[in-house]
């Protein structure tokens, strides 16, 4: 299973749950406001607890709320392990675009290239003010910080044209600070390197 | 018969007159309505800022303003919501003009200390009102202020973040004249198994205010000592750390989250027993579920930080607490809807927004879980599914909870009754835009549209259009609302003491109280929720 499907299926687990539970409450919600409806039934039972059912809905949901943690966790230790032949290049935020440096000092300004079939690795700084990495159709988003370096990393699979989006506020211009990440061919990867 | 000895006839200090009677008052009744007067404008102008800013993202590119004006103004929008009717609308309006009637009380322990209050409120929005129109304008920064971004903009970052500094005095005043009156003022035949649901949520609101505002108050004053002195504290190029403001802003910002929602549980943990004349369900589970959010909300704040580089042990540990704090609130839900069951249920425009508030505070919550769980949280961080969340917490919840205790406590407060069709039409509307305008925004968040973008890409134009659409069925919503409201002061149709058939102490006195708020020594009910005499007043054709 790759990171982003990891994650997808977190959202599957996280949010299936979620629309039952609304569903339930709602449904339940709404049937006693109609069938208890005080022209139908005008004098209330007096119920004031019932430790039981409290005990219960008190573990059941804390025993939901620890499997969303650990499938949240999960997901998310995908996201943080890089394979170890990684290609690696380094992203810089400046406002109010995204520099890549290669290997070879080749350098681009909003635009990645890398690779198909390989892992990336992008080990990501900023020069000025809080910028924040973000690739949509990989799940992957990580803060770019002046003087500390972070790194996020994805898998290069499908042939394509992604978004980049900066998602920490950072001036004027912060939604213009987009950029392209195009993943191509291995041969069309080494040509463009050494343009 | 009662009017002319209520509140409105009768000055604390005694001989002050006209817009005295109301500047230098004791009464907390008095400041409760002086609260009312300046949330309800702040809140207006947020809300037309908010329409503004989503009327600019309804198409791709410039539509009515340019990114300076739109980076102030959702700055504006975020500062004014927050600091000036999220945090201060329920407890200081509400809780100030019925914490102390709840208690069986005549006023907070200390009235000088709470008028006080009311100017420092006052004094920090004239803040944010001269950082709007003096020097280089008002801050593009966000709410949040982040550094190193805060300390090099020219704008007034510094009149801003002082407006949220005597902001937060006043939130922690009224906290503590909260605490000492729960203990020290409270009727002494009341134990504390018998203290109203509501009283309950504000005392344990209290307690986190008083805790975790200093937290924001030193920090604003660090980011001042690092704007005017240069000091290094946050700014890598000085030798200071980023990631250190983040943790002390979250610390209170946090926490400041169940300042906020907590005192509007509160209310809807009121409104549902009346209208089912039925006993709350788990009224233990409540109370302990209102300190327990307290307590784990103030351990969950990194989890604001997943992406922002800090370790993945910090991670770790703060996605697991956050899941806990989700525990109390399920609680609370189910007692609510458990207490209808078997209930004589009576449609009233209070439970009609209470059962709306049930609704969208659920989707906010389990939209939470998606926040909480780490991975799934890395897309859509700072996304609109974030800005999605928390408006269905914040507005959907605490928003409709002050429209449904506005709506309940009206003719307690004015002694008048407004009418209720247009209520009904005014919040199912409220109700129905804020889906047309919010759930657009969790898909937009889903599809990777970060939040404070002034333009996007052009696949997310759809979903923009019709969240603008239906934050204009949102407004309209309210605006119907309000003015109903506010025709019932023509209509003049008396309310009665206990027009809803209600058991706590503040329905037992006349409408409007009067200044001493009980004509006669309180009666403490053994349990709080008990309807065995409304139901018999029903029986021989009472209320």
């Amino acid at each position: 299973m790759t990171a982003v499907q990891g994650v997808d299926q977190a959202y599957w687990y996280i949010l299936g749950i979620s629309v039952l539970l609304l569903l339930a409450i709602t449904v339940v919600m709404v049937y006693f406001v109609i069938r208890y409806r005080r022209s139908r039934h005008p004098v209330a039972a007096d119920i004031r607890d019932n430790y039981k059912l409290e005990i219960v809905w008190t573990i059941i949901p804390t025993l939901i709320a620890l499997s969303m943690f650990y499938v949240g966790w999960t997901s998310y230790v995908g996201l943080r392990t890089v394979p170890e032949d990684a290609m690696e290049v380094e992203v810089i935020g400046q406002m109010f675009s995204w520099i890549f440096v290669y290997d070879n000092d080749k350098e681009s300004e909003n635009e990645l290239v890398v690779p198909q079939g390989r892992a990336i690795k992008l080990n990501i700084s900023s020069i000025d003010v809080l910028h924040s990495f973000y690739l949509p159709a990989f799940r992957v988003k990580v803060d770019a910080v002046k003087g500390m370096p972070t790194y996020a990393w994805f898998y290069a699979d499908e042939v394509g044209e992604y978004d980049i989006q900066c998602t920490e506020y950072c001036g004027v211009d912060h939604s213009a600070m987009v950029g392209t990440m195009r993943i191509v061919p291995a041969e069309t990867f080494a040509l463009w390197l050494d343009e | 018969m009662t009017a002319p000895q209520s509140f409105y006839h009768t000055s604390s200090p005694a001989g002050l007159s006209g817009i005295r009677a109301w500047l230098l008052t004791h009464d907390h009744k008095r400041l409760g309505l002086m609260y009312l007067a300046a949330v309800f404008f702040w809140f207006v102008l947020a809300m037309v800022l908010g329409l503004l800013l989503r009327t600019e993202l309804m198409g791709q590119g410039p539509t009515i303003m340019g990114p300076e004006v739109y980076n102030s103004m959702f700055t504006l929008h975020g500062v004014i919501m927050i600091f000036l009717f999220v945090i201060p609308a329920i407890p200081a309006i509400f809780g100030n003009f019925f914490l102390p009637i709840q208690l069986g009380t005549d006023d907070v322990f200390f009235p000088r200390l709470n008028l006080f209050s009311w100017y420092l409120f006052m004094l920090g929005g004239l803040f944010a009102i001269v950082a709007l129109f003096a020097g280089d304008g008002f801050p593009d920064t966000g709410w949040t202020f982040y550094v190193p971004f805060s300390v090099e903009v020219d704008s007034n970052v510094g009149l801003t973040v002082s407006a949220a500094f005597i902001l937060g005095m006043s939130s922690m005043l009224t906290g503590l004249n909260f605490v000492t009156t729960f203990h020290r003022m409270r009727d002494r035949s009341m134990g504390l198994m018998q203290i109203p649901l509501f009283t309950w949520s504000l005392y344990a609101t209290a307690w986190v205010q008083i805790l975790a505002t200093p937290v924001i108050s030193i920090t604003f004053v660090l980011v001042m000592v690092e704007r005017i002195l240069g000091v290094g504290l946050f700014d890598p190029d000085k030798g200071g750390d980023p990631l250190l403001y983040q943790h002390l802003f979250w610390m209170y910002s946090h926490p400041a989250v169940y300042i906020m929602i907590l005192p509007g549980m509160g209310v809807i943990s009121e409104i549902i027993p009346v209208f089912s004349r039925k006993s709350i369900f788990g009224y233990k589970a409540i109370v302990w579920s209102s300190m327990g959010i307290a307590i784990a909300g103030s351990l969950v704040w990194a989890h604001h930080m997943y992406t922002s580089g800090m370790s993945d042990v910090s991670v770790f540990v703060f996605s697991l607490l956050t899941f806990l704090v989700a525990i109390p609130s399920a609680v609370k839900v189910f007692s609510w809807v458990a207490t209808m069951y078997r209930g004589a249920i009576e449609m009233t425009p209070p439970l009609l927004l209470a059962l709306i508030f049930i609704y969208l505070f659920t989707v906010g919550g389990l939209t939470g879980l998606v926040l909480g769980a780490v991975g799934t949280n890395i897309h859509v961080h700072d996304t609109h599914f974030v800005v999605s969340h928390f408006h269905f917490v914040m507005f959907g919840g605490t928003g409709f909870a002050f429209f449904a205790a506005l709506h309940f406590w009206w003719p307690k407060m004015f002694g008048i009754m407004y009418r209720f069709k247009p209520a009904y039409i005014g919040a199912s509307l409220t109700g129905i835009g804020f889906l047309f305008h919010y759930v657009p925004m969790l898909i937009l968040g889903l599809q990777g549209m970060p939040r404070r973008y002034y333009d996007y890409l052009p696949q997310y134009e759809t979903g923009n259009f019709l969240a603008g659409f239906g934050g204009y069925l949102l407004c309209l919503g309210i605006v119907i609302m309000f003015v109903n409201l506010l025709m019932s002061f023509r209509q003049q149709q008396p309310a009665g003491a206990d027009p809803w058939g209600a058991t706590t102490l503040e329905w037992s006195v006349p409408s409007p109280p009067p200044l001493h708020n009980f004509v006669a020594p309180p009666v403490v009910a053994s349990f709080p929720y008990d309807f065995t005499t409304v139901v018999e007043r029903a029986g021989k054709g009472g209320s």
